[in-house]
């Protein structure tokens, strides 16, 4: 094998105080070949984003490498002046990262942006640099290009921002490029549409990727190799389909098994105990020890040294033996869950024709000009003790509907009944009471608590708005909800910033159980969080469904935790449903275009699985003005002329599965 | 952009009419009878009436409001009670000396301000950033009525280089302008010292960084350019206050402003001047607040397009 492009020995980097540092980058050791896609996996915290500030050398201002080397095609990198290393970054060496939206200058024209790369890297002048600008965007799929350079930031979709970022990159003709959760922040056919062009990219110019990530599924699909993260240091390096095969390391097995899928439908999520441990201490044993399972006395006594098991793959664990991927959980009786036998009695909540339109004003005298249509004409039904998925991508439509639900957003339209109460008629005291029987859970639990209130006041504050019981036994309820949910009664006592992502989002569900609600809307409430915290929370929330009968409005993008959680889908598309029904038909055998699309989008964590991804042209059109006929028309493969003209009404399919399509309404 | 002007300059002309409302009911909200506050208890009955007729008083308040602001449709704001002159010429007289000096002293505190607070920010927790935020917290602690006596007497009196009063001789602008400029300077350094350390965390600076820029550039170019809106609504209200007559350094140097009119009509009870003066003051903190808005859009692209 020819020397690797990149090669990293040793590298330790530190933050903050001298005297006390957290090593946030441990002793890693990585190489990277020319051409090649090389992945880097792991939850967060775990050291991945600063290893690629470390190799380009941007590490925030109380970061700094103490140790090692990091070989770029022949040059140390660490030892290069500032200036010379200027010539690197953005050069040989290029960078994208998670936040389209905020990494690029919101006051400076695109064509601006990408030209200041190309003058630096390119050495072109005057109308030269206007061509090459246009040729980057023209390469990086952007339509219209002449017109996009003129356009500043915000006037673009998140998908195109994320094109424009690689464009800037591109401009050096890197030899290795760094993408740091390229997609992470995107929707998922907008992910295939980025990955995609990274692939094509690659395929045609031969640079390296490394590429950052903590979703197993785009590993499987981009990948050749890859190294697993955990605690600053690498556990796990192999090839992708020998990992896939069987991943070596207790942490890398325990990620496979914490994912959620249909096929574990009835069983507990495994979830990996404890935390990771903190950075600042030396450690005498295994990092992962304390969370494994797996561990023998020799863990915590002795460091686990590297072991190249064959040219391939390498662990760093002491007792690497191989082990087929099952989980544990299977074979434990104790952890599967007894589903509760749903049977479908009135619905809970039954929501008619709802509207939301927010009004658009313009001019000096304000003018209302026209309607966003965030919410247009959406039906729905949660039947007692079931979990009702809404699906979709951002814009969509979602969240504004569970807004509108609870009427913390006044619905233009519709009606929203909760057992047989019209909620949207309700009113002051009413309407307070009712909230009650109503609950909802937030995307981002830090945001959703107030940081100067105790955790047992934000918990109890709910009863006492509902005047529910006395101080005493608010006090004791408090204690019940924190067991219930897997804290200790102490956590009353603290604050929220004292506990972890996960800790918190559970806060948050004791916060909506207090009022015992009969409906938890659930808005997002696993997307901020690693996939082994994740399992943690569906377990919770499928317990506490089977303890006590609770429905659930799930809203997310993650069509996974659907196939895992959910009784009924229905998929949203520009402020309307359109396919609904059992999660297995629906799931199995989607009918609209669209949901086969967004289906097909989502990546499978199994390299040899073929499959072919429906691509979606463009970005999802603005509610503000909506295409005639089918909304989804113009991105949709199959549209004929009908579809441009008419709205197609709802059709009805086997067992219970509703689409509105053209293609389903033939003989009506 | 035009919408966003015309919108601008819509709600500013709302304002307008709301102070000039207000600097029309001032006279009528002073305790007791208005001529008895400024001709004194003493005064002969012949002259009270005089004054009464001189100033619109025995007529109804709508007849007064009508004549008010047909009045000032053309610039007639009145006549003062001592010298007969009108008061819009009055203040015409003075309006130069105090645009004259806000302008110099915004003028002196922008170039102490930026470079001071540039470099305490990127020298962020350093030596360097010590010393600006310690010039600046003297510099926000000194009041004008020391900081003008001890200058005059150090660059006047003591080394002869400057005018110790006044706006005829050369030079004489320095020293007040430096006063009115050092407690400016002071306020606005901080701001742009922590609006650049905001706008230094953010995304797209690491991108500029990512793409091999140099420092200078990755901080004026791409750091900087964010960090104006902040520092301009500052200037803007700051700047008004200045062109409002900087009553205290305008006393203190014998500068003829607006400041100075202003203390001088209060003194004497001459409303019509202080109803013009302050009807001045407020037009122009209307006419810069308004200007700042307009600047945001120039700054600022998504302003501009209406959105955000």
């Amino acid at each position: 094998m020819t020397d690797p492009l990149l090669k990293i020995e040793n590298l330790q980097t530190q933050l903050g105080d001298e005297q006390d540092p957290v090593r946030v980058v441990d002793g890693l050791d990585l190489a990277i070949h020319r051409g090649e896609t090389f992945a880097l996996l792991g939850e967060s915290g775990c050291g991945k984003s600063m290893t690629a500030l470390s190799m380009m050398r941007l590490l925030p201002p109380s970061g700094r490498v103490v140790e090692g080397d990091i070989e770029f095609g022949g040059t140390d990198l660490l030892w290069l002046s500032e200036q010379e290393m200027r010539q690197v970054r953005g050069g040989r060496m290029g960078m994208i990262f998670q936040e389209p939206m905020t990494s690029l200058n919101p006051v400076l024209k695109i064509g601006d942006q990408i030209a200041e790369a190309v003058r630096l890297h390119d050495r072109l002048r005057g109308s030269r640099v206007t061509k090459r600008v246009l040729e980057l965007l023209d390469s990086v799929g952007i339509p219209d290009p002449v017109r996009r350079a003129r356009e500043y930031p915000h006037q673009l979709s998140g998908g195109m921002k994320q094109r424009v970022m690689i464009a800037m990159a591109l401009a050096g003709r890197p030899e290795l490029l760094i993408a740091d959760e390229p997609t992470t922040a995107l929707d998922v056919t907008i992910q295939a549409q980025v990955l995609n062009l990274l692939k094509d990219l690659q395929r045609d110019s031969g640079m390296a990727v490394l590429l950052i990530t903590h979703d197993l599924g785009i590993v499987a699909e981009t990948a050749d190799r890859l190294a697993v993260m955990y605690a600053g240091q690498i556990v796990e390096t192999s090839d992708v389909s020998t990992f896939f095969q069987g991943p070596k390391h207790p942490y890398s097995r325990k990620l496979f098994e914490s994912l959620p899928d249909s096929n574990k439908r009835d069983e507990k999520l495994a979830v990996i105990k404890g935390f990771v441990p903190s950075l600042k201490q030396q450690f005498t044993g295994c990092r992962f020890l304390q969370r494994c399972e797996e561990s023998g006395d020799r863990c915590s006594r002795e460091v686990p040294e590297w072991r190249q098991l064959n040219r391939r793959q390498g662990v760093r664990c002491l007792l690497y033996a191989e082990k087929p991927l099952v989980s544990k959980a299977k074979q434990d009786p104790q952890t599967t869950l007894h589903r509760t036998r749903k049977t479908s009695a009135d619905p809970l909540l039954s929501v008619i024709d709802l509207k939301v339109h927010f009004p658009i004003h313009k001019g000096v005298l304000r003018r209302v000009v026209g309607h966003v249509r965030a919410v247009d004409g959406v039906d729905l039904q949660i039947p007692k003790g079931h979990t009702l998925a809404l699906v979709g991508e951002s814009g969509c439509g979602k969240t504004t509907v569970g807004k509108a639900i609870l009427q913390l957003l006044k619905p233009t339209a519709g009606s929203a009944r909760f057992e047989g109460d019209e909620l949207t008629r309700l009113r002051g005291a009413a309407l307070r009471k009712r909230r009650a029987d109503m609950q909802i859970i937030f995307q981002d639990p830090m945001s959703s608590m107030n940081p100067r209130m105790l955790v047992g006041d934000i918990i109890a504050e709910g009863m006492q708005a509902q005047k529910m019981g006395t101080k005493p036994q608010q006090a004791w309820r408090v204690n019940q909800l924190l067991q219930q949910v897997g804290l200790s009664e102490e956590a009353a006592g603290r604050y929220p910033h004292e506990f972890s992502g996960g800790q918190r989002q559970r806060i948050c569900v004791a916060r909506a159980l207090a009022v015992q609600p009969k409906l938890i809307i659930c808005d997002e409430p696993t997307s901020a969080l690693d996939v082994s915290v994740q399992a943690q929370i569906l377990n919770l929330l499928k317990e506490l469904q089977h303890e006590l009968d609770l429905s659930y409005l799930f809203i997310t993008h993650n069509i996974s935790v659907v196939s895992y959680l959910a009784d009924e889908v229905a998929v949203m598309y520009l402020g309307r449903i359109v396919e609904q029904g059992r999660v297995e038909s629906v799931l199995n055998s989607p009918a609209h275009p669209y949901t086969q699309a967004l289906l097909s989008a989502v990546p499978v964590p199994d390299p040899d699985h073929q499959r072919d991804v429906i691509r979606l042209e463009g970005d999802m059109p603005s509610p503000a003005n909506p295409p005639t006929g089918c909304h989804f028309h113009p991105r949709c493969p199959q549209a004929s002329e009908q579809c441009r003209q008419a709205y197609p009404p709802q059709a009805e399919l086997s067992r219970g599965q509703r689409v509105s399509c053209w293609l389903h309404t033939v003989g009506q | 952009m035009i919408d966003y002007l015309l919108t601008r300059l819509f709600s500013a002309l709302l304002v307008v009419v709301g102070v000039a409302l207000v600097v029309f009911l001032l006279i009528h909200l002073v305790p007791g009878d208005p001529v008895d506050v400024m001709l004194g208890e003493s005064a002969r009955p012949a002259d009270r009436e005089a004054l009464r007729t001189a100033l619109g008083l025995d007529q109804a308040l709508g007849r007064q409001l009508l004549d008010y602001f047909s009045g000032l449709a053309r610039l007639d704001l009145g006549s003062s009670i001592y010298s007969r002159q009108p008061v819009s010429e009055l203040l015409a007289a003075r309006i130069p000396a105090t645009l004259q000096l806000a302008l110099a002293a915004t003028v002196c505190a922008l170039l102490i301000a930026i470079p001071l607070g540039l470099l305490a920010a990127v020298r962020r927790g350093e030596a360097w950033d010590w010393g600006a935020m310690s010039f600046s917290l003297v510099g926000l602690s000194i009041p004008n009525f020391w900081l003008g006596p001890v200058l005059v007497l150090v660059f006047s009196l003591w080394l002869g280089w400057t005018p110790v009063s006044g706006r005829e001789a050369s030079g004489s602008i320095i020293l007040p302008a430096i006063t009115l400029g050092t407690g400016f300077a002071a306020i606005l350094a901080r701001m742009v010292r922590s609006s650049l350390l905001e706008v230094l965390g953010e995304d797209y600076v690491r991108t500029a960084r990512a793409k091999g820029l140099d420092e200078p550039r990755v901080v004026w170019r791409h750091a900087m350019r964010n960090a104006w809106l902040p520092v301009v609504t500052l200037l803007g209200l700051q700047l008004g206050a200045l062109l409002g007559g900087a009553v205290v350094t305008e006393i203190v140097f014998d500068w003829p402003g607006v400041g100075s009119l202003l203390i001088e009509a209060i003194q004497k009870r001459d409303y019509p001047v202080v109803q013009g003066c302050v009807l001045f003051v407020s037009l122009v903190y209307v006419l810069v607040n308004t200007l700042t808005d307009l600047a945001y859009g120039v700054l600022d692209p998504r302003i501009r397009q209406g959105l955000d």
